[in-house]
């Protein structure tokens, strides 16, 4: 123990954030003590994000438009409105479409600048779907990328792929797994995956567990 | 390193979207409320994010997503100099402060800096 200078190994001394951390909070700072951000607000904003805003959400609009079809006509009709019918809307005013598949055709989202997402349904993106690999090959190869993901369409299927933008955000609603009819939406909802409403996922029936 | 393999990495069934480090929340968090206050459009920074996401990956940054919030704070610094919100000496001031403040305070009192 020399003392005289505090690094990360120093017990006796709080531990320095890294760079971008130091850099993010004194952003904060100086955004706070010139009164443009209340910190109770982005606080309150990162809350909600850990705790109530994620897949879930999504997971509820998909199961409702599978034991509601009045809801469903409204979902294709007008995503936006509908998903805000259950308290979820957009955080940036970004309008939201649901894409449904069939067994003629597989929806798939990307957003190929960026990494828009539906946050309000989805919450945080997942690491893949931020990457340039994702963003460069899922419009050029989407069955190449769909097998990555274990995901094998029969031959006649075609592969739409979705574009989000900072305007529209796109929601898949997976197909229904078979043999569900008697599973309540609340037990539908705990099937949906996530990557199932982003279309790199299929649902499989409950039960199977090839899904983990 | 094929690209496949780097893609296959990314790919985690069943992993839960999170915020990997605070200043990720922390920084996601800002650039909304900035936006939620009019400085800036929700397309005026997806613009200015995607150009700094293609220059990084042009300038040899990550393929794999993991740079992705550090370019996402370059965005927002220089976005915010260019709008005249935050100059880089009055962030780099902070940024000494911060650390200054981080280095002499014992471990379990609160980190603070005296306020202007």
């Amino acid at each position: 123990m020399s003392g005289h200078s505090h690094d990360h190994d120093d017990p006796d001394y709080s531990v320095l954030p890294s760079d971008p951390a130091l850099r993010v909070k004194s952003l904060e700072t100086l955004l706070v003590n010139k009164g443009l951000v209340d910190p109770a607000a982005l606080d309150a904003f990162i809350d909600s994000f850990q705790n109530d805003i994620g897949p879930k959400n999504g997971a509820r609009v998909v199961a409702k438009a599978w034991c509601d079809a009045a809801y469903r006509e409204r979902l294709l009709a007008d995503a936006t409105s509908a998903i805000a019918e259950l308290g979820f809307s957009g955080i940036q005013g970004e309008h939201m479409a649901a894409v449904e598949n069939t067994d003629d055709v597989h929806n798939m989202v990307v957003c190929t600048l960026c990494s828009c997402y539906p946050w309000p349904v989805l919450g945080i993106p997942p690491t893949w779907y931020k990457s340039f690999e994702y963003r460069s090959r899922a419009v050029v190869d989407p069955r190449g990328v769909l097998a990555e993901f274990g995901v094998e369409l029969p031959e006649g299927t075609s592969v739409q792929v979705w574009d989000s933008t900072a305007e529209i955000r796109y929601l898949v609603i997976p197909k229904r797994p078979e043999d569900t009819e008697s599973l309540s939406e609340s037990q539908l909802a705990e099937l949906v995956t996530r990557d199932s409403m982003i279309g790199t996922g299929v649902i499989s029936p409950p039960g199977d567990s090839n899904d983990d | 390193m094929n690209p496949e393999s780097k893609l296959r990495a990314g790919f985690r069934v069943g992993e839960t979207p999170s915020f990997e480090e605070p200043w990720h929340a922390q920084v996601f968090a800002l650039t909304h409320k900035l936006a939620d206050a009019g400085h800036y459009t929700w397309p005026e920074w997806a613009a200015h994010f995607a150009t700094a996401l293609e220059q990084a990956r042009l300038a040899g940054g990550a393929v794999d997503g993991s740079d992705y919030y550090d370019v996402w704070l370059e965005t927002l610094e220089a976005l915010l100099v260019k709008l005249d919100l935050a100059s880089p000496e009055e962030v780099g001031n902070l940024v000494e402060a911060w650390r200054q403040a981080y280095l002499n305070t014992p471990h379990g009192n609160p980190v603070e800096i005296a306020h202007d």
